[in-house]
C-alpha cells in the first residue's frame, strides 16, 4: 500500500480498494467449527498458545456457516459425510475458502476404500491442498499464508460483479 | 443362594438339543458349539439361564462370508461369542447359513445388546433377523446398496494412483465446480 503523508502528519494511506478489502479479508477469516478425525487434533493444537491462530484472527471458530469465510476440512470425509460437507458449504456466505488439511481431505489418504471420499475435492472447490498426516502445526499455518496470498491477489472484477 | 458347579456346555448342549447340535472345534482353549440355525434362541436361552452354565454376557456376534470356499456348509457363518461372568469362561456358538436365505432368529431377546451388533452384522454381510425390533443400517449411509463386507463386495471405487496411472485418472475424477 501506498503511504503518501499528505498534509504534515495527517496520516492519510492511499491504496486500491482491491487492495484495501483484500487486506481486510485476510485479517480475520473466521474458520467455521469443523474438524472431522485426526487432522482436527492438530488443528487445536494450531490454535492453543504455542501455534497461536490468534494471531491471523482467526481464534473463534463459528459453529453457524453462515457466519464463517472459511472451511478447514480437517480429517477424512467418508461418503456418508459428503453431503453435510457440500450443505454447510452451501451454507457458507460469500467469501468464502476452503482449505483441505491433511492427506485424507486431499486424496483420500492411505483409505482407499468404498466409505471414504478420495479427496474433498469431489464434493467442493478446495483452495489450498496442505498435505500431511497430519500436517504440523507449522505447515497449516503455512497453508494459511499461502491462503492470504491467494486472497490478497484476487482481483475487483472477481469479486465485484 | 449357592452357586452350581460350572458343568461342560458340550456335553450339555448334546444332551438337551440333541437334534440341533452339529460339531463341536476345540482349539487351544477355545471351544466352539457349531449348531443349527433354526434352533438358536432356545439353545442360548438355555446357556444363560441354566444354572452351571449361566453365559449372561454376549461379547460379540460376528458374521463371516467364505465366498469363494464353498465347501463348508453354507457361505455365511454367524458366530455368539459368550462369556460367562460367574465361571470366568469363554463359548462360541457357531452356525453356517445358506448363500440364498441368510435368515436367523434375533436373539435381541435374551440380550438386548444384541441390538445394535445384530445390525451391524445385517448392514456389513447381509444377514437378516427375524423378529428384530430395528432391523436398518447402522454404519453405513440408510440407503446405501449392498453388503461392504462380502467378499464379492469392490474394496474401493477408485483405482490405486500410481505414477503410471495418475494422470488417466485424475482426468476422469469428479472434482466439483461451485
Amino acid at each position: 500500500m501506498g503511504v503518501t503523508p499528505k498534509l504534515g502528519n495527517l496520516g492519510v494511506v492511499t491504496a486500491t480498494v482491491e487492495e484495501a478489502v483484500n487486506w481486510a479479508r485476510t485479517g480475520a477469516t473466521w474458520p467455521l467449527l469443523f474438524g472431522l478425525a485426526c487432522c482436527a487434533i492438530e488443528y487445536m493444537s494450531t490454535q492453543a498458545s504455542n501455534y497461536d491462530l490468534a494471531r491471523f484472527g482467526m481464534e473463534l471458530n463459528r459453529a453457524s456457516p453462515r457466519q464463517a469465510d472459511l472451511m478447514i476440512v480437517a480429517g477424512r470425509a467418508t461418503r456418508k459425510m459428503a453431503p453435510v460437507i457440500r450443505q454447510l458449504y452451501d451454507q457458507m456466505a460469500d467469501p468464502k475458502w476452503v482449505i483441505a488439511m491433511g492427506d485424507c481431505a486431499s486424496t483420500g489418504g492411505v483409505y482407499n476404500n468404498y466409505a471414504v471420499v478420495q479427496g474433498v475435492d469431489e464434493i467442493i472447490p478446495v483452495d489450498v491442498y496442505i498435505s500431511g498426516c497430519p500436517p504440523r502445526p507449522e505447515q497449516l499455518i503455512h497453508g494459511i499464508m499461502t491462503l492470504h496470498e491467494k486472497i490478497r491477489g484476487e482481483r475487483i472484477s472477481e469479486w465485484a460483479s | 443362594m449357592t452357586i452350581a458347579e460350572a458343568h461342560d456346555p458340550v456335553e450339555s448342549i448334546k444332551s438337551v438339543f440333541a437334534d440341533a447340535f452339529k460339531d463341536v472345534v476345540l482349539f487351544r482353549d477355545e471351544t466352539t458349539i457349531h449348531v443349527d440355525p433354526g434352533q438358536i434362541v432356545p439353545i442360548l436361552r438355555y446357556l444363560r439361564d441354566t444354572p452351571g452354565l449361566i453365559y449372561n454376557y454376549l461379547s460379540d456376534i460376528s458374521p463371516v462370508d467364505y465366498y469363494p470356499d464353498y465347501s463348508r456348509p453354507g457361505r455365511f457363518s454367524i458366530s455368539y461369542h459368550l462369556y460367562s461372568m460367574l465361571y470366568n469362561r469363554r463359548l462360541r456358538v457357531k452356525a453356517y447359513l445358506p448363500e440364498e436365505e441368510p435368515v436367523i432368529e434375533s436373539v435381541t431377546s435374551i440380550w438386548p445388546a444384541a441390538n445394535w451388533l445384530e445390525r451391524e452384522a445385517y448392514d456389513m454381510m447381509g444377514i437378516e433377523f427375524k423378529n428384530h425390533p430395528n432391523l436398518r443400517r447402522i454404519l453405513n449411509p440408510i440407503d446405501w446398496d449392498g453388503h461392504p463386507h462380502r467378499r464379492d463386495y469392490p474394496l474401493s471405487y477408485e483405482t490405486i494412483q500410481f505414477s503410471f496411472n495418475a494422470e488417466e485418472i485424475m482426468q476422469r475424477k469428479p472434482f466439483a465446480r461451485e
